[in-house]
């Protein structure tokens, strides 16, 4: 369930409204329910509201997590 | 005395419409038929006037097909229904081998239509068919009430001539045999979304409408006796092409994810819609198989044509009596690539 | 795409997959649901399966909103589109899901419903703002991630003064279903060990509401996301908690969920909602304060009460084994149903009506793992 997308924003609209874009493909979506978002910022998208921001540093750090696991489990293989 | 000839006023084609005694037989119909379409297919088998069209027949199989377009909406970015009429019709004979010859072009109006509109289709026709080198040698038009049709229906028939020798089927697919597609999958259908009210998104993505004989020449040049069979992945997408064809040669196929060309702005459009790009339509890409020996030889003829530059290996048949279609993942897991079941709608779960 | 691409990647899935194969331990075996249909999606559709150790088993829950809506509901739903004065917005999820009676939006919209399909409760809106003649229904449903665009529209018509829009709401809550499942009235033996926790839904809600679960449950709970890569991770996560002998709430979604969720987004979930006593859901039966009603002063918004719906329970086929099947003691192979009578062209139960129930997944995506030995193929 909840079919829900990283964008970008890339332009504040009236109304609470933003265009976004994921890979050059953009779209028009409400910013209603979220707070301080800026042009530049990733959104998830649902259903044609951003629902959170997505903090890149702890998706960085999901990265990370993510590649020391890989290496340990590289390294005892 | 010499009786003088009524003139009639052209058509208004900037605010005219389409109006019921535009299909009644009358002389409403002989002019829409002599001022919009007589011109935009031009050519002498159509300028007879005649009811049918007569002509030679080259020596080969014929080949004969039929296809009705119904698309919403009728003007979409990489093309209209006009083009897409022509050149469905022509890569359904293509897929046998044959070099398309001649449609035909029936038209279903609905009442109100702009006429505006009816020449930009007509003349994008003319255009498509000029391209493909094919003449729409006879057609019908009929005008339906309001609210009985949308804008306009099209359905064409074509005929072609496939060379001797030249038997392709789709049932004739072998274990060991080698799957090509021709390039990108998932733009027509893609660019027909965007284009739709309710779901509406921007994207650069066009059609990849366009008619493949040209290509499918090429390729029958370089290895006809090794091809088995072509196919057009139109509705249902690559995924329902590869399950026809399992089922028709009561095989299976294996394909590789990570072989599958897909438009970075495809495979964000169906995420964001919640769609998979095996399942949405292509109108200008074709799939193939081919004896294992000749791949690399078919692979190299394709992407010398300018519509299968991006063709691509994604791969084979296995004997399977499930004839299941699967797909190593990009993932290294394995999954079925199932036929759709109804219509792909999008999802938010 | 940013943040989606870099969590799809198969060389790290293999080599978490080894990390995960040799920490599990081979005196037993890891049982754990993955309660989103996100998740039931994620790991059907990258085949993850296939890269889990043997005793590490994937069960597929019930977090898929269109799977658990009863059928008295879908029915409800299709006699307020067969009224002539109203237009009903759908998602279109809901499109070919079957009522009693064989009917679905789809035919009713055949038969002369006026059922539009919608993307956004946005497109809804305009629709009732564009037909001010039409009674515009809005057909909600969803858990915690789908119910605030739900809210935002019910205020937003407010606002205007828009007197034609309404909403027919089945919007659910994820943690008393969960706590259904394990905890519940029901006399089947739970075999579960551990939970991937919901991630688009914890995005609203946060992590607080999965704690009292685990601790009263002794199950460990981690929140992930819905990309292969995040669903991997979480299970490592998960098979370290039960050998260490831990069960607690762990989030592995740290990119999007928060402890608190959006304060926001629950700020007009509550000025809109209030708790059901009691809703049904398929295959699960009634859970208690496990659904969303709009509150008394947004009645006039409210299609229930305009309209007069009178929910009438309908019956699954008895053989269906959806309830077995979404508590993890049974798979869909176990049914005599699946793959026979109940397809996803035909489905009979909850875990087959959409693509993301775990009867579909498997029918749609895993079933050649019945049938034989997948062929790998070099890439």
């Amino acid at each position: 369930m909840c079919l829900a997308i990283p964008v970008q924003v890339t332009q504040l609209l009236d109304g609470d409204m933003a265009r976004v874009t994921l890979d050059g493909v953009g779209k028009i979506i409400s910013l209603a329910l979220v707070e301080d978002v800026r042009v530049g910022d990733y959104v998830i998208l649902h259903v044609g509201y951003a629902l959170n921001k997505l903090d890149p540093e702890e998706a960085e750090e999901t990265l990370r997590l993510f590649a020391e696991a890989g290496q340990i489990a590289g390294a005892g293989a | 005395m010499t009786l003088q000839r009524p003139k009639h006023r052209k058509l208004d084609i900037r605010n005219g419409r389409v109006d019921l005694s535009h299909g009644s037989g009358g002389r409403a119909m002989a002019q829409l038929i002599a001022e919009i379409f007589f011109p935009a297919f031009a050519n002498d088998l159509l300028a007879q006037g005649n009811d049918q069209a007569t002509f030679d027949v080259p020596a080969g199989r014929m080949a004969m097909t039929t296809d009705g377009y119904v698309v919403s909406p009728l003007f979409f970015p990489g093309g209209d229904i006009g083009s897409l009429a022509v050149h469905g019709t022509v890569n359904d004979l293509a897929m046998s081998g044959a070099k398309p010859l001649y449609l035909s072009a029936s038209f279903i109006l609905e009442e109100g239509f702009p006429l505006a509109d009816l020449l930009r289709i007509a003349q994008s026709m003319g255009a498509a068919a000029r391209e493909a080198g094919i003449k729409i040698v006879t057609g019908d038009t009929k005008v339906v009430e309001r609210g009985k049709a949308d804008g306009v229906f099209i359905s064409t028939a074509g005929i072609g001539v496939a060379p001797e020798g030249i038997a392709l089927s789709g049932d004739r697919a072998k274990p060991g045999d080698a799957i090509v597609v021709s390039g990108t999958l998932g733009d027509h259908g893609v660019a027909i979304m965007s284009s739709r009210e309710n779901l509406q998104f921007e994207t650069a993505i066009l059609s990849d409408s366009a008619a493949l004989h040209g290509l499918t020449a090429c390729m029958l040049e370089a290895c006809g006796p090794h091809l088995r069979l072509m196919r057009d992945p139109t509705r249902g997408g690559l995924a329902a092409t590869l399950n026809e064809i399992a089922h028709q040669s009561g095989v299976g196929i294996r394909i590789a994810e990570d072989a599958l060309p897909i438009r970075p702005q495809v495979a964000a459009a169906c995420e964001l819609l919640g769609l998979d790009p095996l399942f949405v339509a292509n109108e200008g890409k074709l799939v193939a198989f081919v004896a294992p020996d000749a791949a690399e030889a078919l692979l190299a003829a394709m992407r010398a044509h300018p519509l299968g530059r991006e063709a691509a290996l994604i791969g084979h048949v296995v004997a399977d009596d499930h004839r299941f279609v699967q797909m190593a993942t990009r993932f290294g897991g394995g999954r079925i690539v199932d036929w759709l079941s109804g219509e792909q709608l999008p999802r938010i779960c | 795409m940013k943040y989606v691409d870099e969590y799809r990647d198969g060389k790290l899935a293999r080599a978490i997959a080894a990390k995960i194969a040799a920490e599990a331990r081979q005196d037993r075996a890891y049982r754990f649901m993955e309660f989103c249909g996100g998740h039931t999606h994620a790991i059907a559709r990258y085949g993850l399966e296939d890269l889990l150790p043997h005793n590490v088993r994937m069960i597929h829950g019930p977090g898929c909103p269109v799977c658990v809506l009863p059928m008295g509901r879908m029915d409800d739903a299709i006699k307020l589109a067969q009224n002539p004065d109203i237009t009903l917005c759908t998602y279109a999820d809901l499109m070919r899901v079957p009522g009693s009676g064989d009917l679905s939006l789809i035919k009713a919209k055949a038969a002369g419903a006026d059922v539009r399909m919608v993307y956004s409760t946005l497109d809804a809106l305009r629709i009732a703002r564009e037909e001010p003649h039409r009674k515009v229904v809005f057909f909600a449903i969803g858990f915690e991630t789908t119910t605030p665009p739900t809210a935002m529209a019910i205020l937003a018509a407010r606002k205007e003064g828009l007197k034609n829009f309404f909403v027919f709401c089945n919007h659910v809550l994820t943690p008393a279903a969960i706590e259904a499942i394990v905890g519940g009235e029901s006399q089947e033996k739970v075999a579960l060990d551990g939970f991937v926790g919901p991630a688009h839904v914890s995005t609203v809600i946060g992590t607080k509401p999965y704690h009292a679960f685990a601790e009263n449950y002794r199950k460990p709970v981690v929140i992930a996301g819905f990309e292969p890569l995040d669903v991997m991770q979480a299970i490592l996560m998960l098979a370290r908690q039960i050998n260490e002998g831990r069960h607690v709430v762990e989030n592995q979604y740290i990119r999007a969920v928060t402890v608190d969720g959006n304060l926001k987004a629950k700020a007009f979930v509550a000025e809109v909602f209030e708790t059901r006593e009691t809703f049904e859901w398929r295959g699960l039966g009634f859970i208690p304060d496990s659904a969303l009603r709009l509150r008394e002063e947004f009645s006039e918004f409210d299609a229930e009460k305009i309209f007069g719906v009178e929910t009438v329970a309908a019956k699954d086929n008895p053989a269906c084994e959806c309830g077995a099947i979404l508590r993890g003691v049974k798979k869909p192979v176990d049914c005599k149903l699946f793959g026979t009578v109940c397809t996803p062209e035909t489905p009979m139960g909850s875990c087959m009506v959409s693509s993301e129930g775990s009867c579909a997944a498997h029918w749609t995506y895993g079933r050649f793992r019945d049938a034989q030995p997948l062929e790998r193929q070099a890439s």
